[in-house]
């Protein structure tokens, strides 16, 4: 029988959801679809198709097979409607935003998010007409605040990059949905294994699927999932529900329904946009997300040693992990993610600026660089790399002091990490 | 995706799908943009007997179209609907005459006492549901358009 029951456990839909044998050659694993184009079957079948009346490849830019085993396998596992990979996560917070919003429109977003996206949402969207208001997004009546008639989405992360704090999902999805809004949230830090957002009323989760999900850092890719349970005819959103210029007068919510914005983003934005993601990075996060649940719990439990051994360090001033007796939003973990508040995390070296430079020039198995959610331990200092170029106040104000060490815990045996980690502290005590 | 109460579950839509042989499309619409005609289009593909019923055309898609249940030539296994919410229980009589095994209501549809009355009757009922979408679930399309089936497996696909 092909249905064992309809929604089996959370690591055996991370090691099989979206794909089974293939059905041309029995292969087990997921077969690398290395091909651009798929043939017709005949004219009217290729008719069918671009005019979205049947399911099927057409071209890899839309749309692959190995693709596709990816995307069902992230959206069964936060629990949504569908997915849609794309090129990078900075590909799919655009197009996942482009799919509702047009010149004119505003968007209310956390303040305290990815750099990437506050470029994205502060620049380039606003150049085009998107306006967005950043607001402080730990008192909900900021967002309320924030919300105009013109307002078309709400959007903040699970987990706060750099700083680690979370994000109170359920009463500001609450506040968007009295606004006849949609509650967006970046699950990157958490990963589907930490938190589910739409278990709290999200509607909306997009991914840098490059970090946990792909998990060993040989990946840059993103992903927009949808819950499906938007009621997007609710008078807001005439891009679903107003005939579509690029489909010849189409209506997306009337004739997909719940299906309608998962759709419209792939065959409007992904095709438009052209940010495809390759079919052999999709391979990747397919056998990314099958160890999935094993990586996050080691990620967690050598996280909080970390943690733990850094606020008992001498040269460290303050850890910002919210796992402490007396850590604000201590509550806010225990409700979103009860297992541990992902492995990313900011730190202060009481020696400051100095001492950061000499910390991430000492580290000999914590690798200096910019990204997170290896397997590696990664650090960075971001006062002498990333915002060299911000302002030491504008720095504050995004929790990046001169004294900030953020770390990305990885899998290496714990020994070993704190062992390095403490050789390079004591280098930054001296300077 | 929670099921509602006393709606088909997955398994239960696949069984009716797999048995059935033949499907009457009640107020299928000829004009390309409705998404009725999206689901005839689909359908039309599969090896499903299609029987399009409508008052206003006599054909749909170039297949020969009915103006009622009752004129159809044999009795139809599904009955999808495609009418408005106050017509559905005068269509549930019309296939309970007729002697259909399922009646379907279309996404967006749903009417609690013309779906106790068809089960009533001996007849299996799906609400709020569409025929193309739940075909698609098990047939691979939906699948291909990166959706999330439900279906976990480790054997091969095979035709419905």
């Amino acid at each position: 029988m092909a249905l064992p029951k309809d929604l089996a456990g959370f690591s055996t839909r991370a090691i099989h959801a979206g794909q089974r044998p293939d059905p041309e050659t029995g292969a087990r694993a997921m077969p690398i679809y290395a091909t651009s184009s798929f043939v017709f079957e005949d004219a009217q079948s290729a008719a069918d198709l671009f005019a979205l009346q049947n399911y099927g490849d057409i071209y890899t830019r839309i749309s692959n097979p190995t693709t596709a085993a990816f995307e069902e396998r992230l959206a069964s596992l936060e629990g949504g409607l569908g997915g849609l990979a794309t090129a990078s996560g900075q590909a799919a917070q655009l197009i996942a935003v482009l799919t509702l919003c047009k010149e004119g429109d505003e968007i209310v977003a956390a303040r305290n998010l990815y750099g990437g996206t506050i470029t994205q949402f502060d620049v380039t969207l606003r150049r085009m007409g998107i306006h967005t208001t950043f607001v402080d997004a730990s008192r909900v009546e900021n967002i309320e605040e924030a919300i105009t008639d013109r307002t078309k989405l709400v959007y903040g992360e699970t987990i706060g990059n750099p700083r680690g704090e979370v994000l109170d999902i359920e009463p500001i999805a609450a506040l968007a949905h009295d606004h006849g809004v949609p509650l967006m949230i970046d699950n990157t830090f958490a990963s589907p294994w930490l938190c589910r957002p739409f278990e709290w009323g999200a509607d909306i989760v997009v991914h840098s699927a490059t970090k946990f999900i792909g998990g060993h850092g040989v990946v840059i890719a993103g992903a927009i999932v949808e819950s499906g349970l938007f009621p997007w005819d609710n008078g807001n959103f005439g891009v679903m529900t107003d005939p579509s210029p690029a489909y010849h007068g189409l209506r997306f919510w009337e004739n997909f329904r719940e299906y309608a914005y998962l759709t419209k983003a792939r065959a409007e934005l992904l095709r438009d946009v052209g940010a495809a993601i390759s079919p052999f990075n999709s391979f990747l996060l397919l056998l990314g997300l099958e160890t999935l649940p094993l990586r996050m719990e080691r990620h967690v439990e050598n996280a909080r040693e970390v943690a733990l051994f850094l606020a008992a360090n001498p040269a460290v001033s303050w850890v910002s992990y919210p796992i402490f007796p007396d850590s604000p939003g201590r509550d806010l973990v225990e409700k979103y993610t009860p297992a541990g508040p992902g492995a990313v995390f900011t730190f202060g070296l009481k020696k400051g600026y100095d001492a950061g430079v000499r910390f991430i020039e000492t580290v000999q198995l914590a690798s200096h660089l910019a990204n997170v959610g290896d397997t590696k331990t990664l650090v960075i200092h971001p006062a002498s790399t990333t915002h060299q170029q911000v302002s030491p106040e504008a720095r504050a104000a995004a929790g990046v002091g001169d004294d900030t060490i953020r770390i990305s815990v990885g899998l290496e045996d714990i020994e070993d990490i704190l062992a390095d980690l403490d050789s390079a502290l004591g280098e930054a005590a001296r300077v | 995706m929670s099921e509602r109460p006393h709606d088909a579950t997955a398994t239960e839509r696949l069984a009716i799908l797999r048995r059935a042989r033949s499907v009457a499309l009640v107020g299928v619409s000829a004009n390309p943009l409705r998404s009725s005609n999206f689901v005839a289009t689909y359908l039309i593909r599969t090896p499903y007997l299609i029987r399009p019923v409508n008052p206003v055309y006599t054909d749909v898609l170039g297949i020969p179209t009915f103006p009622s249940l009752a004129d159809l030539p044999e009795p139809p296994d599904i009955v999808d609907v495609f009418r408005r919410q106050d017509q559905l229980p005068g269509v549930v009589e019309e296939a309970i005459e007729v002697g259909a095994k399922v009646v379907w209501f279309q996404l967006g549809l749903r009417h609690e006492e013309a779906a106790a009355r068809a089960r009533d009757a001996g007849l299996q009922v799906v609400q709020d549901r569409c025929l193309k979408i739940e075909h698609a679930r098990f047939a691979g399309g939906l699948h291909a358009a990166g959706f999330n089936t439900g279906v976990i497996s480790s054997r091969r696909r095979r035709p419905i």
